[in-house]
């Protein structure tokens, strides 16, 4: 009880500390810290197999840590305190197919042990928070991609959690549908919700979270807002991005010379004022390369990403 | 075909399968594990004449026969029980300890056989239970051998007896070489150089037990009333094997679940594993359960089955048997990881469980190696439960040995399940 008091004076919903998990040679979560406050969303991005799902899983309580520690809301993961507090929207749809919204929801309310009048006003408030009202009989196979997305989200929602955990919940879903599951999302954020988001979208993190941690390697490389981010890897500069034709091994010794790097094909350089771009290209065309394409840019979030972890975070 | 090429499990267990119960129907009806069933009989002597011991010594000489004058000690240090009666011979055929009892009347010594009807001999009694309608052939016809071949100086004797009344006697001089001939016989007999029978395993049966050497009134003493004796052995048969099938396809939702993510989920939210597989367990039983009682209804309703007079030992049989058996399902399903696995695993394991427990053909056509393997499935429990209130009309007290066992099995079964289901908890 004492944790809880503390969670709720400083704010803090979810605490991630010094989070170590290993499979047999594999360390696939390295030393991982992180916290979210009531009310704010946390974006974790990170490219496939950097240990994205085993720290969500974790946090879950569904992983035997070997070092370190995760509360929710002051208690350990895994915990019925915990669990009760927790909500989680696996990637994968984790609902049953051959039964209806309704009855869906009716069977997670009761894991989550509603029953009568609070899991009928349970089912209500999350068919109406999905808008699947419509729907509600329909059984949860024959429904749209994005119909069962929010379905399958609406299924964590049920005992109406502090913290959320969302895990790539708009993989396959069309623009319509993801618009209104961003919706969905905000609304609970507003309403005081912590949120943990992974995605493979930039422009999801950047509309949605409010800060942005990136994993890679089973470690946190980056944590920030989108600014904080952009500011700490860039600092003022701007990015030229250049394409050449010629030998790779050209070009690279090129990049190289003038403190770029070569991405997925792309030279990388940062500059703090245009006027650095035509000596680039001068020594370029005295190296015998063919510019393609060129472009300067304000830094983003996915230039963070590309530029710290060397790939994309769609790879 | 890649998919099966992939799932090794069911790969060799669609070889194992066919295999396995090939080699069980051999054994069987092949005779390879143990030639024609053992029967157990109980013999009364009620004469105890010569000829009569020397008709229960023929039996107890015959290999196909285990011969019991009196019940077996409850322990090595308890006294020796008193010998069988009338009366507790045919308690103990109810009862089920054995099929069979021969009752030797007294007189028997006097007249021990007949040739042809109406000749003035003795009849002895055969005691029966009509659930095994082959235990008492065999009686018959080895009981006919044993009177042959154990009591020749009997024969002879019977046989001048014989040929004084319809052919007018021997001469003087004939009649002593008889004599003299029934006198070696009859030191034989008490040398043990007689009447030893041959050990064999001889099927014979006799279509008419009163046209043998020796007279024989069959009675049935369980059954004799059934309208349809064998509907309730097979109520209980057949429907212990659909249960069994059912619940391994109905714990089997725990393979697609776990496929699914669904059962990650359901363990993210308040349920943990020890609930959630009890949840199951509990809806398995109920399921197993609706299920015996429509087999026994549709048994009352088309076959005239006494289902209404024998509910308290139907519900205590049918829901133990339900929880073995949705146990049983538990722990399949746990144990395998595809859906293919467990259709090819459950299809080997329910199909040899059944064929040795009964589910298929009675037990007492089998041999007593396999009697006794049957004593390991859970179908030659349910089946005896079952028979024990259907066929014997015995109170529901009497079948405290099934459900203590049924209850044991199925609580082994779930806290195995439970155990291996612990791969399912954390990543």
């Amino acid at each position: 009880m004492r944790a809880s008091r503390q969670e709720t004076e400083t704010g803090t919903a979810l605490e991630v500390d010094g989070l170590v998990k290993r499979f047999g040679d594999l360390t696939a979560v390295d030393g991982v810290s992180l916290t979210v406050r009531a009310g704010e969303c946390l974006g974790l991005l990170g490219p496939n197999g950097a240990g994205k799902s085993t720290v969500i899983r974790s946090m879950v309580g569904r992983v035997i840590l070997d070092s370190g520690r995760v509360m929710v809301m002051g208690q350990a993961a895994g915990s019925t305190a915990a669990r009760m507090a927790l909500g989680w929207v696996p990637q994968e749809l984790s609902i049953y197919p051959r039964i209806s919204c309704r009855e869906n929801l009716g069977s997670f309310g009761r894991y989550y042990g509603l029953k009568g009048q609070a899991l009928k006003d349970a089912i209500a408030w999350c068919l109406h928070w999905a808008a699947l009202e419509e729907k509600q009989n329909d059984v949860a196979k024959t429904l749209s991609g994005g119909m069962k997305r929010r379905l399958n989200m609406a299924a964590g929602m049920l005992h109406r959690p502090k913290v959320v955990l969302f895990d790539e919940p708009t993989v396959g879903v069309d623009p319509q549908s993801r618009n209104r599951i961003f919706e969905m999302i905000e609304a609970l954020r507003d309403a005081g919700t912590a949120i943990v988001y992974t995605t493979h979208y930039m422009e999801e993190a950047e509309r949605l979270c409010d800060r942005i941690a990136i994993i890679d390697h089973g470690r946190i490389i980056a944590e920030g807002t989108k600014e904080e981010l952009v500011e700490g890897t860039f600092g003022r500069r701007s990015q030229v991005l250049a394409r050449f034709a010629g030998e790779t091994e050209a070009i690279e010794a090129w990049a190289k010379r003038h403190g770029g790097r070569v991405t997925t094909e792309t030279a990388e350089f940062t500059i703090e004022q245009a006027g650095e771009i035509a000596p680039l290209l001068d020594d370029a065309k005295k190296a015998g390369l063919e510019l393609v394409d060129l472009s300067l840019k304000r830094p983003n979030l996915e230039s963070v990403f590309l530029h710290l972890t060397g790939r994309e975070l769609r790879d | 075909m890649i998919a099966l090429k992939r799932d090794r499990g069911a790969l060799v267990l669609s070889f194992v399968l066919p295999l396995a119960f090939f080699s069980i129907f051999a054994t069987i009806f092949g005779r390879s594990g143990g030639g024609t069933p053992t029967v157990k009989l109980i013999v009364v002597d009620q004469d105890h004449s010569q000829a009569s011991r020397a008709l229960v010594k023929g039996l107890t000489n015959e290999s196909s026969l285990v011969v019991m004058t009196k019940p077996e000690a409850k322990s090595k240090n308890a006294p020796a029980p008193a010998d069988y009666t009338a009366a507790t011979a045919e308690a103990a055929v109810k009862a089920g300890d054995a099929p069979v009892a021969l009752i030797i009347p007294e007189g028997f010594g006097q007249h021990p056989i007949a040739f042809g009807p109406d000749s003035g001999g003795s009849t002895l009694e055969l005691l029966n239970d009509q659930s095994d309608a082959i235990a008492p052939q065999i009686v018959v016809g080895l009981l006919q051998k044993a009177a042959i071949t154990s009591m020749p100086s009997t024969m002879a004797d019977e046989g001048m007896k014989y040929a004084d009344k319809y052919v007018g006697g021997f001469t003087p001089a004939q009649k002593a070489k008889v004599d003299e001939g029934l006198k070696a016989l009859r030191e034989a007999e008490a040398d043990g150089k007689a009447g030893a029978g041959s050990g064999s395993s001889g099927n014979g049966s006799s279509e008419n037990a009163g046209a043998g050497i020796v007279a024989v009134n069959e009675r049935a003493v369980v059954g004799e009333n059934k309208k349809s004796p064998m509907i309730s052995f097979y109520a209980a048969a057949i429907g212990v094997m659909f249960l069994m099938f059912t619940a391994s396809g109905s714990a089997g939702a725990l393979l697609d679940e776990a496929e699914s993510g669904t059962l990650e989920r359901v363990l993210s939210t308040r349920v943990t594993m020890t609930s959630l597989l009890a949840g199951k367990l509990v809806f398995n039983t109920g399921l197993a359960f609706v299920q015996l009682v429509a087999m026994f209804l549709w048994g009352w309703a088309v076959f005239k089955l006494d289902f209404f007079s024998h509910l308290p030992g139907f519900a205590v049989m049918g829901l133990c048997t339900a929880f073995a058996v949705a146990a049983f399902g538990m722990l399949l399903a746990s144990l395998c990881h595809t859906r293919a696995q467990l259709g090819a695993l459950s299809t080997l394991v329910i199909l040899i469980m059944s064929s040795v427990g009964g589910s298929m053909f009675p037990r007492f056509l089998m041999p007593e190696s396999l009697q006794k393997a049957g004593l390991l499935t859970i179908n030659a429990w349910a089946i005896d439960g079952f028979t024990k209130v259907f066929w014997r009309d015995l109170p529901v007290t009497d079948l405290w040995p099934q459900v203590a066992v049924l209850l044991g099995v199925g609580v082994v079964l779930f806290v195995v399940a439970r155990r291996v289901a612990r791969r399912w908890e954390y990543t």
